[in-house]
C-alpha cells in the first residue's frame, strides 16, 4: 500500500503550550495503542502547530470527521483509539463543552471560539504538520512566490501591498508598502530583510505561535518582500527563548533549499535569496529595529536614533526592510487573492485581520485572530467566553508594556489602529490581558512599568532615569506612602518621557501609568488620600478582614487556615479578627461556610 | 524545482497526503464497526475499501459507525453519494466491495442484490 492514503488523520497539537500540557506523551501513547490495534497502516499521526486554544490543550484533532477533542490525557488515548478510530463512535466526554450553555460541540468550525474568527495569518496554524513542506504546498503554499517572482515586477507588488493597506503588526502600524517602497527607492548592490520575530511582551506569543505552526508562511513572505524590495539576503531575528520555533523554522529553510525555493534562480526567475536565522539573547529592547540590527552585527543591543531610517542605511549601512512575522505572514494572502479582497476586510483605515494572545482572567485563553473593527466585547465575550468565575469586567490590557488599560465603558469599541490610541491604548503587538474587579491598577501600572524599566538599555536620559523615578512614586504609592502631588508627578514625568526618549521603548513606557491615571484615577487616590486598596491587592493598603457576629456559627474554621494567628474566640460563641495583626490575604473568607467574614 | 508549473505539479501529487483534512462534499463510505460487525469481518471490508482507494485514487471519505441493530447481515458498509440517498449494503466480503467501489461509488450505479436498506435523502 501506497504510504500516501490513509482514511483517518489524527492530528495533535505540539504547539509550545500543549507540549507542555503533555502532548507528546500523548503522541507516543497513540502510537502504541495503533499498533497494538494494527491500524497503523490505516491512521495518520500529524503533529501540529497552535490551534490557538491553548487553555484546552492538549487538543487532537480526528479527520475526516474534524472532531475536536480538548483537555486529552494519556489514559484518554485507548479510549480514542478503540471507540472512535476503530468503531467509529465519538468519545463525547473529550468534545469541547461551550461556557455558556454546557453544550458538546464534536465539531471544530461550530465552537464559537473559532466561529467568529477569521484567519489569515493563522490560516494553516493547527491544520498542517509544521515540519512538511509538501502539506504547506498541499494547501497553497508557494504559490504567492512563485507568482511574484516570475509573473510580476517589484513595482507590480509593491503596489499590491500598498492597496492591500496591510499596516505593520508589530505594534506601530506603519503601512507596509510605503515601507517596502522606500527601501526599493534606495538604490545599492546590496539589500537585506529583516523578520522580526524578537516577540518579548509579558503574555504575548501569536508570532512564536505562526513560527512553530507555519513556518514556510514566514519564508515565502520573505521570499516576495526581498524580491520586492531587491535584496539577496535575509534574516530572521527571533529570540533564543524559543527553541522549537528556531527548530521548525530551521527544519523549514533547509526544506525550502532543497527544493530549490530558497538559494540560486529560484524558480528560473534569476532571483536569488539566502536566508539565516539569528537568535536575540533576549533583551526586550531588541524589538526596536535599530537596537535589532545592531544585535545582528554583534554589537551591543541598542537603539540609534533615526533618521538615517534602515530603508536607506540598515543592517551593515545597506538598505534594509524590517517587518514584523505577522505582517509577512500576510503577505503570500494578498499577492494570491489580490489587494481587493485584503482591503475588503476590516475598517477604513485598519485592513486585514490581528491576531491577538488573549490572556488573563478569561475562560478561553488563546490565540484569535479577529477582522479589524471587532469590538472588545465580542473578543472578549463571544470568543473569549467572558471572565472566569462570571466575575466584572473592569479593563483590559493591550499592547503590552507600551499599552493601555481600556476600562468597561468602551466594550463597544471596534479594534483598529486608530480607536485604541484615541481611548489612550495601542494595538502593540497583539497581547490583550484581561481584568476583573479584584484587580488593582496600580498595581497593574507598576507591573508594567517595572518591567520595561529593568529592560530599559540605559542609552537615553529620559528612559532610563525617568521610567526609574516613576517606578519609585509607583512602590511607595502602592507601599501607602504615596503623597499629595505624586499623580502630578506621575503625569509630568510620562509626558516628558514620551516626548523626549530615543525609541519606541521609553516613548511609550510610560502609557500603562498615564492610560490607568485616565480612567483609574480614583484608584490612585484611595491609595494616596484614603490608604485604601480598592481592590485589596497591595498588602500594606488592603483593609483588614471582618467577622459578622450575626452571621457566624462558631465552626472555627477560619481560625485554622489563618496564618499569622489573627483570630480568635469572642465573648460568644462567635469568633473575632484583630485588625492590627490581620494581614488581609482573605483566607478565614474562602473557608466560612457561612459567608460571614467580610473585607473593610 | 524551476518554475510555477513544477511547483504546480508537485501541488497535485501532494495534494493527496491532504485529501482526509478537506471536508467538502465526497461521497462517503461508512462501515459499521460494532462488536457484532469487527466479528464478521469488518476491519476487512475496512481495509478493502482502502485498497480500492489506493489503487484508484479515490477521493472519498471512509468513516465507521457502530451496531445500527442489524447484527444478523454484519458486515455492513453504506454508501452515501452526494445528493443521493444513503444506501446500506449487507453480508458483504471483499469482492462485493470492489464490485460496489467500481459500480456505485465510481460509476453511481447501485448494486442492487446486496442492498439491504436504503435511506432517503
Amino acid at each position: 500500500m501506497k504510504d500516501t492514503i490513509y482514511r483517518s488523520h489524527v492530528l495533535i497539537c505540539t504547539g509550545t503550550g500543549c507540549v507542555s500540557s503533555g502532548a507528546k506523551n500523548i503522541k507516543h501513547e497513540l502510537q502504541d495503542e495503533l499498533a497494538d490495534n494494527d491500524l497503523k497502516n490505516e491512521i495518520k499521526i500529524v503533529e501540529t502547530g497552535c490551534h490557538g486554544f491553548c487553555e484546552k490543550g492538549p487538543i487532537m484533532v480526528v479527520y475526516p470527521e474534524g472532531v475536536f477533542y480538548c483537555q486529552v490525557k494519556e489514559e484518554d488515548v485507548s479510549e480514542i483509539v478503540e471507540e472512535h478510530l476503530l468503531k467509529g463512535r465519538i468519545v463525547e466526554r473529550l468534545l469541547f463543552k461551550e461556557p455558556m450553555t454546557e453544550e458538546s460541540i464534536p465539531s471544530y468550525e461550530d465552537i464559537d471560539f473559532y466561529k467568529k474568527q477569521h484567519r489569515i495569518a493563522l490560516a494553516n496554524c493547527g491544520k498542517i504538520n509544521p515540519e512538511s513542506i509538501n502539506e504547506y504546498i498541499a494547501n497553497g503554499g508557494y504559490e504567492a512566490a512563485g507568482k511574484a517572482l516570475t509573473q510580476m515586477t517589484p513595482e507590480e507588488i509593491i503596489k499590491e501591498v500598498k492597496e492591500a493597506g496591510l499596516r505593520g503588526r508589530g505594534g506601530g502600524g506603519f503601512p507596509t508598502g510605503l515601507k517596502w517602497q522606500f527601501a526599493f527607492d534606495n538604490n545599492s548592490d546590496k539589500k537585506y530583510v529583516i523578520c522580526n520575530a524578537d516577540e518579548g511582551d509579558p503574555g504575548a506569543f501569536m508570532d512564536r505561535s505562526v513560527l512553530e505552526g507555519d513556518p514556510h508562511r514566514i519564508i515565502e513572505g520573505m521570499l516576495i518582500n526581498a524580491y520586492a524590495i531587491g535584496a539577496d539576503e535575509g534574516y530572521v531575528y527571533v529570540r533564543a527563548e524559543y527553541p522549537l520555533a528556531i527548530d521548525r523554522l530551521q527544519k523549514a529553510i533547509d526544506a525550502a533549499e532543497d527544493l530549490g525555493l530558497l538559494g540560486e534562480d529560484i524558480f528560473g526567475s534569476g532571483f536569488n535569496f539566502n536566508l539565516h536565522i539569528k537568535k536575540g539573547a533576549g533583551a526586550f529592547v531588541c524589538g526596536e529595529e535599530t537596537a535589532l540590527m545592531a544585535s545582528i552585527e554583534g554589537k551591543r543591543g541598542m537603539p540609534n536614533p533615526r533618521p538615517p531610517y534602515p530603508a536607506e542605511k540598515g543592517l551593515w549601512g545597506k538598505p534594509t526592510n524590517i517587518n514584523n512575522v505577522e505582517t509577512l505572514a500576510n503577505i503570500p494572502y494578498i499577492i494570491n487573492e489580490g489587494s481587493e479582497v485584503f482591503s475588503s476586510i476590516g475598517t477604513e483605515n485598519s485592513k486585514g485581520t490581528k491576531v491577538f494572545a488573549l490572556t488573563g482572567k478569561i475562560k478561553n485563553t488563546g490565540l484569535v485572530e479577529v477582522p479589524m473593527g471587532t469590538t472588545l466585547q465580542e473578543v472578549v465575550y463571544d470568543i473569549g467566553g467572558g471572565l472566569t468565575d462570571d466575575k466584572d469586567f473592569k479593563a483590559i490590557q493591550t499592547g503590552g508594556p507600551s499599552g493601555g488599560c481600556i476600562p468597561e465603558d468602551y466594550l463597544a469599541l471596534p479594534i483598529d489602529y486608530d480607536s485604541l490610541i484615541e481611548v489612550g491604548a495601542m494595538m502593540g503587538s497583539g497581547g490583550m490581558v484581561v481584568m476583573d474587579d479584584s484587580t488593582c491598577m496600580v498595581d497593574v501600572a507598576r507591573f508594567f512599568l517595572s518591567f520595561t524599566q529593568s529592560e530599559s538599555c540605559g542609552k537615553c536620559t529620559p528612559c532610563r532615569e525617568g521610567t526609574k523615578r516613576m517606578l519609585e512614586i509607583l512602590n511607595r504609592i502602592c507601599d501607602g506612602e504615596g503623597k499629595d502631588g505624586d499623580i502630578r508627578l506621575l503625569e509630568q514625568l510620562g509626558e516628558h518621557i514620551k516626548d523626549t526618549a530615543l525609541c519606541g521603548l521609553g516613548q511609550t513606557a510610560p502609557n500603562p501609568v498615564l492610560s490607568t491615571l485616565q480612567y483609574f484615577r480614583n484608584e490612585y487616590e484611595a491609595h494616596i488620600y484614603d490608604n485604601k486598596c480598592p481592590a485589596g491587592v497591595c498588602e500594606e493598603l488592603a483593609a483588614s478582614f471582618t467577622i459578622n457576629i450575626d452571621s457566624c456559627i462558631g465552626c472555627g474554621q477560619c481560625v485554622k487556615v489563618c496564618p499569622v494567628d489573627a483570630i480568635s474566640k469572642g465573648d460568644g460563641k462567635y469568633y473575632i479578627i484583630d485588625e492590627e495583626v490581620c494581614i488581609s490575604c482573605g483566607a478565614c473568607a474562602k473557608k466560612c461556610p457561612v459567608d460571614a467574614i467580610f473585607q473593610g | 524545482m524551476k518554475s510555477l508549473e513544477d511547483l504546480r505539479e508537485m501541488r497535485k501529487e501532494v495534494e493527496k497526503e491532504m485529501q482526509t483534512r478537506k471536508n467538502t462534499n465526497k461521497p462517503k463510505v461508512i462501515i459499521g464497526m460494532g462488536t457484532c460487525g469487527i466479528a464478521a469481518g469488518a476491519r476487512e471490508i475496512l481495509q478493502a475499501v482502502m485498497e480500492e482507494m489506493d489503487k484508484r485514487d479515490l477521493d472519498i471519505e471512509v468513516t465507521q459507525t457502530g451496531c445500527i441493530g442489524m447484527c444478523e447481515k454484519e458486515p455492513l458498509m453504506d454508501v452515501k453519494l452526494p445528493g443521493k440517498d444513503r444506501i446500506t449494503y449487507g453480508n458483504l466480503d471483499k469482492e462485493d466491495v470492489k464490485r460496489i467501489i467500481v459500480n456505485h461509488v465510481i460509476n453511481g450505479n447501485v448494486v442492487d442484490e446486496l442492498v439491504i436498506a436504503r435511506l432517503e435523502e
